[in-house]
């Protein structure tokens, strides 16, 4: 068999993926700190200030990190219920599960630190902008996900449901945008373009994105140990790990 | 299979539906009670003026009908799933998305179209303008069954649960933005005297879509909850 | 410094969105360890349990 299909497959068992999720994890967690470090200090310190925002841009740095993550999630967590639901494979299901909790963190950054930076640039906490409505109800998208797998008792069975209503998601969500785009438009002229046609500097670009980079290590560090959890407890009667629970306990 | 097997299987469960429906037709009417009530409390809330209420009218009958048919959506398979027979509507040798088709359609004549013929009554509560009526009634026409459609999927998604209610909204709401977004449209811009054609249309695709695809979304979720 | 706090006058946006960020992704992180340490736990009964009873049929 062709060594990669093979690693493939060897991924998908459980044990290896934990033994092997365990050695990532101290690398991604250090490489998303640092890179974070990086990030803000760029952000906050060595970018100039908008000649017309002042200070209130470095919002920016938090706000539209977390937008690309929420977006980038979502497509993760239906890609691997794709996965899940056509080839049944158990890691695929515990990934998806695992990134939904996540996405909906970066989603409710998003919302509250643009609510946060909508209140001094637009006077208001709130506008019903296409791509906050938009935004808010990608969170709702989320909660239903989480709220489906947690009422279904069958661990397996419920991540098969959630993995569905997720695709189900993300064929609505460009329906959802292009429709809020149209009653937008419909509603109000023109609302404040924060990123317009005008170039951003380039001295303000980079620390956006080390810190694109390093909200997506942090999203692989938190998947990882959310998935190790989650395939301990999904395998809770299997050999491994008891071992695993065991080898903890002398530690601790 | 041939043809005609299938066609049958589809007339005995539109016969059953039906019979079982009129058996209770008390209950048929619960959804129509519901937006009535709902509809009537909005002028105990904004007051009693002509003109307030007249310029909230039609929202209000859509998101009115929209909650009452999200009521009516957890009797879709609720009875069927308790005696059993939804299991044999699975193992029925017949395509499952076809017979569920039928279901949904028969669920759309007894909890929507009761609603769509009280609308006109709802609206004239409201003050709705007149020109405005018959664009409200053709966008009900084309949303109500994209509602029953898409409610249908998340229906078979929760339908082992036994308190399925509130989070039954929780996952249909966020797919019935964009149906409301566009029946809610195309009723503002008759009322400022604007072309309604463009949101009827999109309603309109939207519905050929969803009639495809919806029975299959339907059945594949049904499979995995039956599982 | 106190220049550097107050942001411009944006201080309580600029300051309370990365705290917010810096919140939120530190409950994100602490979330699967204290599941894992509930996990464990529960593991281990489960693993004491069933030595016990293989103990006492022996």
């Amino acid at each position: 068999m062709n060594p990669l299909v093979l690693w493939f497959h060897k991924l998908g068992s459980p044990p290896y993926f934990y033994r092997l999720a365990g050695r990532l994890l101290p690398w991604l967690w250090g490489l998303g700190l640092i890179s974070l470090a990086v990030g803000l200090y760029g952000g906050l310190v060595l970018a100039p200030s908008d000649y017309q925002q002042s200070d209130a841009f470095r919002i920016i740095y938090v706000h539209v990190p977390s937008a690309w993550m929420s977006l980038f999630i979502y497509g993760f967590m239906a890609l691997n219920g794709f996965i899940a639901l056509i080839w049944r494979i158990k890691l695929s299901e515990t990934l998806a599960m695992a990134a939904a909790p996540i996405g909906a963190a970066f989603t409710f950054i998003c919302l509250a630190t643009g609510s946060l930076w909508g209140k001094p640039m637009w006077g208001t906490w709130w506008t019903w902008d296409a791509r906050l409505t938009s935004e808010l109800v990608l969170l709702f998208l989320y909660f239903g996900v989480m709220g489906l797998y947690q009422a279904i008792e069958d661990r397996r069975q419920a991540s098969r449901a959630a993995a569905f209503l997720a695709l189900v998601g993300i064929v609505n969500l460009p329906i959802v945008h292009f429709s809020v785009n149209w009653w937008n438009t419909l509603h109000q002229g023109s609302t404040v373009r924060l990123f317009g046609p005008s170039l951003i500097d380039s001295r303000m670009l980079w620390p956006l994105l080390i810190m694109a980079i390093a909200t997506k290590f942090l999203f692989a560090a938190s998947l990882l140990s959310r998935a190790r959890v989650d395939l301990l407890e999904l395998e809770a009667g299997k050999d491994w790990a008891r071992q695993v629970a065991l080898a903890d306990g002398d530690a601790a | 299979m041939s043809y005609g097997t299938s066609f049958s299987a589809c007339r005995a469960l539109f016969v059953r539906d039906f019979s079982l429906v009129w058996r209770r037709r008390g209950d048929a009417l619960n959804p129509v009670l519901f937006a009535v009530m709902v509809v009537v409390l909005f002028p105990f809330a904004l007051g009693p003026e002509p003109n307030a209420l007249a310029r909230i009218s039609a929202g209000t009958v859509l998101v009115a009908l929209l909650l009452a048919g999200l009521l009516s959506l957890d009797a879709l398979f609720r009875s069927d799933f308790e005696d059993g027979s939804l299991e044999q509507l699975v193992l029925s040798p017949h395509p499952l998305p076809l017979l569920l088709a039928c279901k949904i359609a028969v669920h759309w004549l007894t909890t929507a179209l009761p609603l769509l013929l009280v609308a006109p009554l709802l609206g004239e509560l409201l003050y709705l303008p007149r020109s405005e009526l018959p664009v409200l009634l053709a966008a009900l026409a084309l949303s109500t069954p994209l509602l029953s459609l898409i409610g249908a999927v998340c229906v078979a998604l929760t339908v082992g649960m036994r308190r399925s209610g509130m989070l039954l909204a929780l996952l249909v709401l966020p797919l019935y933005v964009p149906v409301l977004i566009f029946a809610a449209g195309a009723c503002n811009a008759a009322g400022q005297g604007l072309p309604v054609l463009a949101p009827l249309l999109w309603l309109g695709a939207g519905l050929a879509l969803t009639l495809v695809l919806a029975p299959l979304a339907c059945a594949a979720a049904l499979r995995i909850s039956l599982s | 410094m106190t220049e550097f706090l107050s942001m411009g006058g944006y201080g309580n946006y600029v300051w309370s969105s990365f705290a917010i960020f810096a919140i939120v992704l530190t409950l994100d992180a602490v979330a699967p360890l204290l599941k894992r340490r509930r996990v464990l736990r529960e593991l281990r009964g489960r693993v004491r349990r069933a030595q016990k009873r293989s103990e006492e049929t022996a």
